[in-house]
């Protein structure tokens, strides 16, 4: 078991390094390079020049690339942090720790200043969505898959499938139309601060809304393929044919073992929450990690994105390796190996 | 880990008819699901709307009335009212069919092919190419879908062509692990081995031996996959990473017009409702020729 763990987080940090690299790779097509970056539009070629210099932006790709290793494992010091470059960037942990993320070009700060309250504010968003889902999709994937064709199943069925071809950002548009220019109710930006004179809980409604609406469908649909499957198992039929009362079979048989096949797809939702709702919060400029990796990927700050990467596969890696050790737990024919 | 594989047991392989009449068989089984039926009908007024838009369209899809710019809502000479630069939303909506029917299906096509090539060499040759293609596959499925696409389109630039480049490399790895499950259930099958035996090479076997009995479930996923790539497409358009302006990408329309969707909210509407009620065409479709085929 303990092995198994460890190689499992062996196989997490080797896909973190590869995707790091694959990213570090494909952003150095975009045009506009590091030094220019950096210092912004309003400098002469000269001093971008001497910048690139220093930084030693002309070393091959996988040379640059140790280095932001480096950096980031606290080996070395952040080349940018140099105050003989006069850049000012100031990073009030030092300049070489473990798990400096480097400066990010776009804010012109620590990347550990800004990612962090970032992943707060969006997990604060898809914790609320989360909280919401999984009960709400477990009741009604339970209800429709006992009574399968029921007048219930297909309306949830038929549900499902409109609500997941609705993209978030429609699902915006329709709910900002209706709560906000038809009825007035709420706000259509979630900014989190106070200035539009909406209190924070009424921002929160619009994006767990849509957030909601839209995995809902997906996820209910799979709990109830997973009922249904259980509801033709032999032992159901056995359990029903000895005469124990439906609501024994359905609590007893039927859902303990239904609830394994979608543990797996509900837990797999949260990596979806947090990096998949770079939309939602553009829709209702919700300061969250999705944006500003967005903001940061069209600006072209490699060590933001970067640190969005590492910190998304991160999420969604270890998720998997929870959902492979729970799985396991779940159904106990399954060994490690 | 072992995970269960009874999903992918292997099953019977189908046996091998004509293409042509198989197709057609299987075209008028549609009308045994009505749900298939209401997704065809969706699919095809829209594929009838970009066929016929240059006759069917009142304006050109750039053309600026600059008089609608007063009041943009919907009036007897714009049905359906104007944008911001005062063209006109119906020419919009009809040419942006002809831009997310052509777009997607393409980049699916594109995606299948490099899928299709991943999976039947994965599993077909297993071995030391089947854990290259699947561990190169799980890097990339490890990333989030969406902070894949942002990262490629950023980097690569929005054009037409790139578009079609990123959803292929976000999407042929999941292919390629259906067509890889699927080439490993008829891969010992005697039919395979015969054309093994008669001669054929790898690239036959894998192509006119293998390949077709994989048709029934990729048809379906091949569907999904449009639904899904429109709504990206549509994603990526609203983010302003889709085509380029002035072309009439409905995402594109839908993001130029939220900034005044408090006082015009027709304009974000109108094109939200075409791409949903485009990938609920497709989705329903889906759904019903699952459900044709569950039916064998």
């Amino acid at each position: 078991m303990f092995v198994f763990i460890l190689k499992r987080f062996g196989v997490m940090v080797l896909t973190m390094a590869l995707t790091s690299f694959l990213v570090f790779a494909v952003m150095e097509f975009s045009p506009g390079d590091v030094a220019r970056k950096t210092l912004g539009p309003y400098v002469t070629q000269e001093q971008v020049d001497i910048l690139y210099d220093k930084l030693k932006l002309g070393d091959p790709l996988f040379v640059r690339y140790a280095r932001w290793v480096g950096v980031l494992l606290g080996l070395i010091e952040d080349p940018l942090a140099d105050p003989s470059l006069g850049l000012g960037f100031e990073d009030s942990r030092g300049h070489r720790y473990f798990g400096n993320l480097g400066f990010s070009t776009l804010f012109k700060e620590p990347v550990n200043n800004i990612i962090w309250e970032r992943l707060e504010n969006t997990g604060a968003l898809a914790g609320l969505a989360y909280a919401i889902i999984v009960p709400l999709s477990i009741l009604f994937g339970v209800l429709s898959g006992i009574r399968e064709g029921s007048a219930l199943d297909r309306g949830l069925s038929l549900t499902g499938i409109v609500l997941t071809s609705i993209p978030e950002y429609a699902l915006g548009v329709f709910t900002v139309v209706i709560f906000v220019v038809m009825l007035g109710w709420l706000p259509g930006t979630s900014t989190l601060d106070d200035r539009s004179g909406w209190s924070v809980p009424s921002q929160m409604v619009l994006p767990v809304l849509v957030l909601v609406m839209y995995d809902f469908g997906y996820v209910a649909r799979m709990v109830r393929s997973a009922v249904i499957e259980v509801m033709g198992r032999q032992y159901v039929r056995t359990a029903v044919l000895k005469g124990l009362p439906r609501s024994t079979v359905i609590r007893v048989h039927v859902l303990r073992n239904a609830m394994i096949a979608p543990f797996t797809v509900i837990l797999l939702q949260i990596p979806f929450l947090i990096s998949g709702v770079v939309v939602t919060e553009v829709v209702f400029a919700y300061p969250g990690f999705g944006r500003m990796l967005l903001d940061a990927a069209l600006f072209g700050d490699i060590t933001t994105v970067e640190a969005a990467t590492l910190v998304a596969v991160f999420i969604a890696v270890s998720t998997q390796i929870i959902g492979d050790i729970g799985y396991m737990y779940l159904n106990p024919r399954i060994r490690f190996t | 880990m072992a995970l269960p594989r009874d999903r992918e047991r292997s099953r019977p392989a189908a046996a091998a008819r004509p293409g042509l009449a198989v197709a057609f068989r299987n075209l008028a089984r549609l009308g045994e699901s009505p749900i298939a039926m209401v997704g065809t009908g969706i699919v095809l007024f829209w594929a009838l709307c970009a066929l016929f838009a240059p006759w069917i369209s009142p304006y050109e899809p750039n053309a600026q009335d600059l008089s609608a710019l007063a009041d943009p809502t919907p009036s007897t000479s714009h049905p359906l009212g104007t944008d911001l630069l005062g063209r006109d939303m119906l020419a919009r909506l009809l040419y942006g069919a002809r831009l997310a029917l052509t777009l997607a299906p393409a980049a699916v096509l594109v995606a299948y092919v490099a899928g299709c090539a991943m999976g039947l060499a994965a599993g077909y040759f297993g071995g030391w190419a089947d854990s290259l293609i699947s561990r190169c596959s799980d890097v990339v499925l490890s990333f989030p879908v969406l902070i894949l696409y942002v990262i490629l389109i950023t980097a690569i630039g929005p054009s037409a062509l790139n578009i079609i480049f990123a959803v292929t490399v976000a999407s042929s790895p999941g292919i390629g692990r259906i067509v890889r499950g699927l080439t490993l259930s008829v891969r010992n099958l005697d039919y395979v081995s015969a054309a093994e035996i008669r001669g054929e090479r790898p690239l036959y076997v894998m192509i006119a031996e293998i390949l077709p009995s994989a048709r029934g479930p990729l048809v379906v996923d091949f569907c999904l996959r449009i639904g899904y790539t429109i709504i990206t497409i549509g994603i990526l358009g609203f983010l302003g990473l889709g085509l380029p302006p002035p072309d009439p990408d409905w995402g594109g329309m839908v993001r130029d017009a939220t900034a005044l969707i408090t006082i015009w909210p027709h304009m974000s509407v109108l094109p939200s409702v075409a791409i949903v009620s485009l990938a609920i065409g497709f989705n329903l479709l889906a759904d019903g020729l699952r459900t044709i085929a569950g039916r064998d």
